[in-house]
C-alpha cells in the first residue's frame, strides 16, 4: 500500500507533532518503505489465531485500597517548566477556545 | 596487585573483604578510569562523583562481609532508568533537564546490595536504535574500534564495561539493545524473561518488551547482578511472582546431556560467512563439553521484525504522548496557545528515529488500519510465541548468532529498513518474552567480537547461565582486551 503526503499530515495531527514541508516528503518515503517491509506478514495465514498483546498470564493486578502518601508538591514542580503558587503554569487557551486543545 | 578496572566482580569482592582495598579506593580508581578512558569513548552522558564517594565511605564504615558480593562494586545505569536527584534524560532533548523525584526498583535494589551508581550512560533517545547515533547528546564509540559503532540501544552501558571503565552496567532490551551491544563489544548481556525484573522506573518505549538486564565482563558477574535485581515487585503490575534462584548455583561447568537447538532461519545468507564460522566453532565446543546440538526450526522468526516494528512502535506512541511539555522536560518557547506546547514541544523536542516511530505507531492504530497492521502483528507474535514453545518441548536451550554481522562503522548506516534488520536475530525473543543472552565466541572482520547468543525457557536464567559458563571456561575469547585496555 502506498502511503500518500496528505495521509502522514493526518497521521502527524492525531500524533500531535509537526513537520515542514521537506520533512513530511522525507517522512512519506520511509514510512512508505517501512510499511511496505510489514507487508510481509499478509502471506502468513493467521485465521482463527488469537492476537498477542502481552506474553504474561495476568490480566488485572490488584492491590490492596490503602492510601498512602504520595509524592510532595514541591517536589513534583522541581521538574516543571513554569509554576505559580503551587500551580503548573500554562500558556492561555483563550485565542481559538479549547476546541483547539 | 592486578589493575583494578580489569577484576571481576569476584576479585573485587574478596579484596574488599580482605582489606586489601576500600570501597572508597575503588570508586576513586572509577572515577580515574572514566575521566582517562570516556573522552575516547563518550558512554558517560552524568556522573554520580560526589554522591559515589559519600556512599562508598558510608559502606567501608559499615563494612563488607562475604555475605554481600556486591557492597562497594561500582554500577553505570542506562539513562532511560530514572535516579533520584540524578538527571535522567534517556539520551533526548525533551527530558535534557529531568531530575527524577523517585528511584526505579532496580535502583532500590542496587542500594540494598550497597552497590555504587557511578553514572548514567548514553543510549539511543528513548532506545529506539540500533547503534547509539540517535542520541541527542553524544555518539559513543565501540571500545575495540573508536570508528564503530557500539551497538545500541545500550552502547554507552557496553562500551564503559568493555572499555574497562566499570565492571558492570545495566541496560534495557525491547529488541536486542542489550545483547547487540554486547556482542558488538564483546562481553556478557543478559535480557531475563520478560517480568523476572520490575519495569517501575524504565522510562517506557514499549511496554511489552522492554527489560531490564546487566552487561558484564563474564557470565558470573552477570549472574550475580540478575540475583539482585529480580523479583516481584508490586508498583509493576506485569512484574512476575515467580521464585528467584541463586543464578550462580549452577555455574560448575559441567554440561552433559544438555539438549540445545540451532535453528536453521539463525544461519542463513544473511550472516555474515565469519559470524557463521564462529558460531559453528560454538557448537563443536558445546559438542565436546558433552551436549547434544541438533538443528531445529523456528519458522516465523523471519517476520519478527516487521512484527516488532508495528508492536514497538504502536505501543511507543502511546508511551510517549506523556511528553507534552507541561509538566517536565523541554517546553518550546515559540507557543501562542495550549496546542502549541504540546505540537511544538514534541516536534522541537524529540529526534528523527524517534518521530518516524511515533508516526508509524499512530498510524498501525489509527482507524481503518489497525486490523490490517496491528491486529495482523500480533496475531504473528502468537505463532512466533508457538514456534519457541515447540522447540523447548524438546530442547533446554537455543543458540545462534546475537548478530548478523561484527559493529558496523559509525554514520555507515542511514536507511532505517536497513539498520531495523539488524535486530532479526534479537527481536524473536523479546516478542515472545523469553530470556536470550550474548556472550563472547570469537571474532570477524578487523578482530571485531562476535557474540553467541543463548535463548532459555522463561524464567529458565539459571540453565542459560550454567551453559554460558561452561563455554566460557572451555574458551579464551572474553580474555582478549581491546587496544584501549592494553589489546592488539
Amino acid at each position: 500500500m502506498a502511503i500518500h503526503e496528505e495521509e502522514v499530515k493526518h497521521v502527524a495531527k492525531l500524533a500531535k507533532l509537526s513537520f515542514p514541508d521537506e520533512e513530511v516528503h522525507q517522512f512519506t518515503e520511509q514510512l512508505g518503505k517501512i510499511i511496505e517491509m510489514v507487508e510481509l506478514l499478509e502471506e502468513v495465514d493467521t485465521t482463527g489465531v488469537p492476537i498477542t498483546t502481552s506474553v504474561t498470564p495476568s490480566i488485572n493486578v490488584m492491590r490492596e485500597d490503602v492510601a498512602t502518601t504520595g509524592t510532595s508538591r514541591d517536589e513534583l514542580l522541581k521538574n516543571v517548566p513554569e509554576s505559580e503558587n503551587g500551580y503548573i503554569k500554562v500558556p492561555a487557551i483563550m485565542d481559538n477556545g479549547e476546541a483547539g486543545a | 596487585m592486578a589493575k583494578l578496572n580489569e577484576l571481576n566482580l569476584t576479585e573485587l569482592h574478596d579484596l574488599l573483604v580482605s582489606k586489601e582495598i576500600t570501597a572508597t579506593d575503588l570508586t576513586e580508581e572509577t572515577f580515574a578510569q572514566i575521566k582517562e578512558k570516556d573522552p575516547k569513548i563518550e558512554a558517560f552522558l552524568a556522573l554520580n562523583e560526589e554522591k559515589a564517594l559519600e556512599m562508598a565511605k558510608a559502606i567501608d564504615l559499615k563494612g563488607i562481609t562475604t555475605e554481600n558480593p556486591l557492597a562497594g562494586i561500582p554500577i553505570g545505569i542506562k539513562d532511560n532508568i530514572v535516579t533520584k536527584d540524578l538527571r535522567t534524560t534517556a539520551a533526548s532533548k525533551i527530558l535534557y533537564n529531568f531530575d527524577p523525584v523517585y528511584d526505579a526498583t532496580v535502583m532500590e535494589k542496587l542500594y540494598q546490595s550497597d552497590m555504587i551508581p557511578v553514572g548514567k550512560l548514553n543510549m539511543d533517545e528513548f532506545a529506539m536504535g540500533g547503534s547509539t547515533e540517535t542520541s541527542y547528546f553524544k555518539k559513543t564509540k565501540n571500545a575495540w574500534d573508536q570508528t564503530k559503532v557500539p551497538g545500541g540501544s545500550s552502547g554507552g552501558s557496553a562500551a564503559a564495561v568493555a572499555s574497562g571503565q566499570i565492571p558492570v552496567s545495566l541496560g534495557s532490551d525491547t529488541g536486542g539493545s542489550i545483547r547487540q551491544p554486547a556482542a558488538f563489544n564483546g562481553i556478557v548481556g543478559l535480557k531475563p524473561t520478560y517480568g523476572r525484573v520490575s519495569r517501575f522506573g524504565l522510562i517506557a518505549f514499549s511496554s511489552s518488551l522492554d527489560q531490564i538486564g546487566p552487561l558484564t565482563r563474564n557470565v558470573k558477574d552477570n549472574a550475580l547482578v540478575l540475583n539482585a535485581i529480580s523479583g516481584l515487585d508490586e508498583r509493576d503490575g506485569t512484574s512476575a511472582g515467580v521464585s528467584v534462584p541463586d543464578f550462580t548455583a549452577g555455574l560448575t561447568g559441567d554440561i552433559k546431556g544438555m539438549k540445545i537447538g540451532i535453528p536453521k532461519e539463525y544461519m542463513g545468507e544473511g550472516v555474515q560467512p565469519e559470524v557463521r564460522k564462529a558460531i559453528e566453532k560454538a557448537v563443536a565446543t558445546f559438542k565436546e563439553l558433552g551436549a547434544t546440538v541438533d538443528e531445529v526450526s523456528l519458522p516465523h522468526s523471519k517476520y519478527g521484525v516487521a512484527v516488532y516494528y508495528i508492536i514497538a512502535s504502536s505501543e511507543a506512541s502511546s508511551n510517549l504522548q506523556r511528553f507534552d511539555g507541561i509538566r517536565y522536560g523541554y517546553r518550546s518557547k515559540n507557543v501562542q496557545n495550549l496546542e502549541d506546547v504540546y505540537i511544538n514541544s514534541r516536534s522541537e523536542g524529540f529526534g528523527l528515529e524517534v518521530k518516524r516511530r511515533i508516526m508509524l505507531g499512530t498510524f498501525s492504530l489509527s482507524s481503518g488500519y489497525y486490523d490490517a497492521y496491528f491486529k495482523k502483528a500480533g496475531q504473528v507474535r502468537t505463532l512466533i510465541k508457538q514456534d519457541f514453545e515447540q522447540v523447548f518441548n524438546d530442547y533446554d536451550l537455543i543458540i545462534g548468532p546475537a548478530t548478523p554481522s561484527v559493529a558496523f562503522g559509525l554514520g555507515e548506516i542511514s536507511d532505517p529498513v536497513t539498520m531495523y534488520m539488524n535486530d532479526i536475530l534479537t527481536i524473536p525473543v523479546n516478542l515472545a518474552g523469553v530470556p536470550g543472552m550474548s556472550i563472547p565466541c570469537g571474532f570477524g572482520k578487523d578482530h571485531l567480537p562476535v557474540g553467541l547468543q543463548i535463548i532459555g525457557k522463561p524464567f529458565d536464567e539459571a540453565t542459560m547461565y550454567k551453559a554460558a559458563y561452561a563455554f566460557e571456561q572451555a574458551t579464551d575469547y572474553h580474555k582478549e582486551k581491546p587496544a584501549i585496555l592494553g589489546g592488539k
